[in-house]
């Protein structure tokens, strides 16, 4: 590279318009053994440079594999054994009580079967009222118990 | 996608040490720069499954070192703590080089470091790590411009230098 292009790629240079190319050119120009005494001092700022670049980073790195994702899996998966779980539950009840509701095609058997239940209904709250017959009983003795007590 | 440890080494391998002397240019203390660069890389790795997302892994790097030496210094400003670097040129590379080099490199290096911070990583990734401008702006934040006119400024404050101290030693010799 003659002194004149040496010239106008510094200026450039400085100017900060050089490409990558045109910088590379530089830098190889004043390692060179031929740099132009009036420009020697700019061989150590190339030279600098170029040693820069040869610092290595040579540390280990601590590099642990993250389990957190496995984890977090088996989390998303348990959330939705879950969820299937009960939806599945509840829509089962909900299909066995549809068919035990036990309809009738003909209205005398329907008829009959209502007045079956009821029967049934009326016989079971008879049996309740029999039973709260006692308690009236329980009742009278207690109003006894609790006067006596009272006029004491 | 699951990376293994390998993988990630063999995918930050071609850019670890561009990241180490960035924040080396910062952080100045060898030491620093080294942890800064372990602190990046576990970041990353920890974002690995992301990673796919990023054009550039490397310009993503950068940009998380530069933040992060950043908030280190200023955290070190906010606790007044003075920055001690007594190790300039500490894992000198080119052994072989004559005292004389060695010392002028010294300087220079002083010289850099005395700029302004977006400075000196520009600096640093223009004529150290050879990086284009657009390279530059997207990892630096800056537009194109603002980039060469600071690369500029730098330039020619180290010439200023250069010059001055070609001139001192010709007067006095």
């Amino acid at each position: 590279m003659d002194l004149q292009t040496v010239e106008i790629l510094l200026e450039k240079y400085f100017e900060g318009t050089t490409s990558i190319d045109e910088e590379k050119q530089l830098k190889a120009y004043f390692s060179s053994q031929d740099v132009a005494p009036h420009l020697e001092h700019y061989c150590n700022l190339f030279g600098y440079f170029k040693t820069e670049k040869e610092i290595k980073f040579d540390k280990k790195l601590p590099l642990q594999p993250s389990k957190q994702p496995t984890v977090k899996w088996i989390g998303i998966a348990a959330s939705f054994v879950f969820l299937f779980g009960t939806a599945w539950f509840f829509l089962n009840e909900n299909t066995n009580a549809n068919k035990d509701l036990g309809t009738f095609e003909n209205p005398e058997e329907a008829f009959q079967a209502t007045q079956e239940a009821l029967q049934l209904l009326s016989s079971e709250v008879n049996q309740g009222v029999e039973g709260i017959a006692v308690l009236k009983q329980y009742e009278k003795t207690k109003r006894t118990i609790f006067k006596k007590s009272n006029k004491k | 996608m699951k990376m293994k440890p390998l993988e990630f080494e063999n995918l930050i391998a071609p850019f670890k040490d561009k990241v180490f002397r960035f924040a080396k240019r910062l952080l100045v203390s060898t030491e620093e720069a080294e942890d800064a660069t372990q602190e990046v890389m576990v970041r990353l790795w920890h974002k690995k499954e992301t990673l796919v997302n990023y054009n550039s892994v490397e310009a993503l790097a950068m940009t998380m070192t530069k933040n992060f030496c950043l908030d280190q210094l200023k955290s070190k400003r906010a606790s007044n703590l003075q920055l001690v670097h007594s190790n300039y040129r500490d894992n000198q590379v080119g052994l072989d080089q004559q005292l004389e080099a060695k010392d002028s490199w010294n300087w220079v290096e002083k010289m850099i470091n005395e700029l302004p911070e977006q400075q000196r990583l520009i600096i640093q990734m223009r004529d150290i790590e050879e990086f284009e401008f657009t390279e530059i702006a997207a990892v630096l934040e800056m537009n194109e411009t603002a980039v060469r006119v600071a690369l500029s400024r730098a330039r020619k404050t180290i010439r200023e230098q250069l010059v001055a101290k070609h001139n001192y030693g010709l007067t006095n010799s």
